[in-house]
């Protein structure tokens, strides 16, 4: 079953330690060569993006950035046996951020994608 | 709400690291029922202890230290008879625990490829290879082997048990095959991790859902194989193939559970992903450069389905091509019916005809429902309506698959109304 991984966190204005960056791409890499994770990507601030909305039968399309406190960091999508798996991969991710680059805090949505076993 | 049950954490815990725990300790001790009796331990100490004490800062590295602790005391136990083995047993318990984790890492990768190679070693028969590889590499109980494989849970047990005696009486070394043996043995190891593909592809409609699971759980161990051997062609055709094939999952079901032909698929419901990731490793082959090999050659075939955006569009040439070259690689009579099935839609019904008329005598295709399904198919373009509606009885009589049967007889009555479908 297939998990995708969103991380939110408070707008960077300070650049992640390089540490962090090299214990993420290790991880990915161990992810990856576990079969487990399929893609992953980080996400520009939501500056360089917009927002499409449909209200009242209206569209209306705001550019970035949005008004949220949290902005969208990064996304992972795994292929994974059980949810815990997926939140286990994901808790991995975050130690790495408590672990490298105190203060920073964030939070992760695992959220399942609709597959075969839904139906 | 709290979600952080120890029970569970242990469970995923174990089903990412079991295979590299088990790698590690079959290292250590040179039997791999030991060094899953050994995991097992460390498991049932995880089960005991994480509730009480919480779940470790580092899971993996927890078991992974118990279990090898575990070892060395075996290990230990046995140096009464073996004065040599103290040695090995201080030398890894003088270490200090950061080091020795290290030196678990630094050997992960090989330690995974020496498991896979004992479990799929060719002294062990094709079943026995399968549920030891389901059992050591994906980490699956002996219920879920069982059910996957539409066995009792008893001859599960038993044909893993077996496994491991076997490697065991034969003195099977935990070992990287030598160079010359290479070559035979990835073979085993691919054709285990097919099968298992294949055992879950042929799953239907209401079967137990551990039985598709197989195709995700081969599609990971092709995906970790490609990652401990990257170097190696057949190994990305292999993922190649099932990632493509894997792909159509959703659409070749239809609402009643009916099976639907690959021409018949809607291609929306094609996993873009899967098909994106199957190309990437189609392209990764090309890369390593030499002749396609079987499954290479078989993914360069689904890819061609796979790029098309409609039917329509299918480059039957280049398919009737790939299986010119495949029928040299790897000469069958399924191949055979394939390329006549491709050739007849290249370059018409009737030069598929002609090379499916030379398999109506194959001995191994007498009772292939595939034969004379397609000799129909190939009669009702060609407007022989009668021999057609013959031909889908026959492919009805012989296929043991309900769904498919009806599907059969669907078109043998169409052919029977007298209208050609084309």
């Amino acid at each position: 079953m297939r998990y995708i991984v969103l991380l939110k966190g408070a707008e960077i204005t300070t650049p992640p330690p390089p540490e962090l960056m090299e214990a993420i791409m290790k991880l990915g890499e161990e992810a990856t060569k576990a079969g487990a994770l399929l893609d992953t990507a980080g996400l520009s601030p939501s500056a360089a993006g917009a927002k499409v909305a449909l209200s009242a039968g209206r569209l209306s399309i705001t550019d970035g950035p949005f008004a949220e406190a949290k902005e969208m960091i990064s996304y992972a999508l795994y292929e994974v046996r059980s949810k815990e798996e997926a939140v286990e991969w994901t808790s991995r991710f975050m130690k790495l951020h408590r672990d490298l680059w105190p203060g920073w805090e964030g939070e992760a949505d695992v959220l399942k994608v609709f597959g075969p076993e839904d139906f | 709400m709290q979600a952080t049950d120890p029970h569970r954490v242990v469970e995923a815990v174990w089903r990412i690291e079991a295979a590299r725990i088990i790698a590690g300790l079959a290292r250590i001790v040179q039997d791999v029922g030991l060094a899953e009796e050994l995991a097992q331990d460390a498991l049932v100490a995880a089960l005991e202890q994480w509730p009480e004490s919480g779940v470790p800062d580092n899971p993996g590295a927890w078991l992974m230290a118990t279990a090898k602790h575990k070892a060395i005391d075996v290990l230990r136990r046995r140096a009464a008879y073996d004065r040599k083995l103290v040695e090995v047993g201080r030398d890894i318990d003088q270490r200090d625990e950061p080091d020795l984790a290290a030196a678990a890492d630094d050997y992960i990768g090989d330690d995974l490829l020496r498991l896979i190679f004992a479990a799929c070693h060719p002294v062990l028969s094709t079943e026995a290879r399968v549920a030891l590889t389901l059992r050591l590499l994906g980490g699956l109980t002996t219920d879920e082997i069982a059910r996957a494989l539409l066995v009792s849970e008893p001859t599960a047990a038993q044909r893993i048990v077996r496994a491991k005696r076997t490697l065991a009486a034969k003195r099977v070394p935990i070992e990287l095959p030598p160079p010359s043996d290479i070559a035979e043995r990835l073979a085993s190891v691919l054709e285990v991790i097919y099968l298992i593909f294949n055992e879950g592809y042929s799953a239907t409609a209401g079967d137990d859902w551990m039985r598709p699971a197989l195709c995700a759980e081969a599609l990971r161990l092709g995906r970790i194989l490609a990652g401990l051997l990257p170097k190696e062609p057949e190994v990305h055709g292999l993922v190649a193939l099932m990632e493509i094939q894997a792909s159509r999952t959703r659409a070749r079901t239809g609402s009643s559970g009916e099976p639907v032909l690959l021409l018949d698929q809607d291609r929306r419901r094609w996993d873009r992903l899967l098909i994106r990731r199957g190309l990437e490793a189609l392209d990764r082959v090309d890369a390593l450069g030499g002749t396609l090999g079987p499954y290479a050659l078989q993914a360069a075939i689904a890819a061609c389905h796979a790029r098309a955006v409609t039917a329509e569009d299918t480059d039957w040439a280049r398919i009737a091509a790939l299986y010119v070259v495949l029928s040299h690689v790897s000469p069958s009579p399924i191949v055979e019916l394939n390329r006549a099935v491709a050739v007849g839609m290249a370059h018409g019904p009737a030069e598929g005809l002609s090379l499916v008329d030379a398999l109506v005598s194959e001995p191994t295709l007498a009772a292939y429902p595939q034969l004379p399904a397609v000799r129909g198919d190939l009669l009702a373009k060609l407007g022989r309506l009668d021999e057609a509606k013959r031909e889908f009885e026959r492919a009805a009589a012989l296929t043991r698959n309900e769904r498919e049967r009806s599907v059969f007889l669907a078109r043998a009555m169409v052919a029977d109304s007298g209208t050609t479908e084309e």
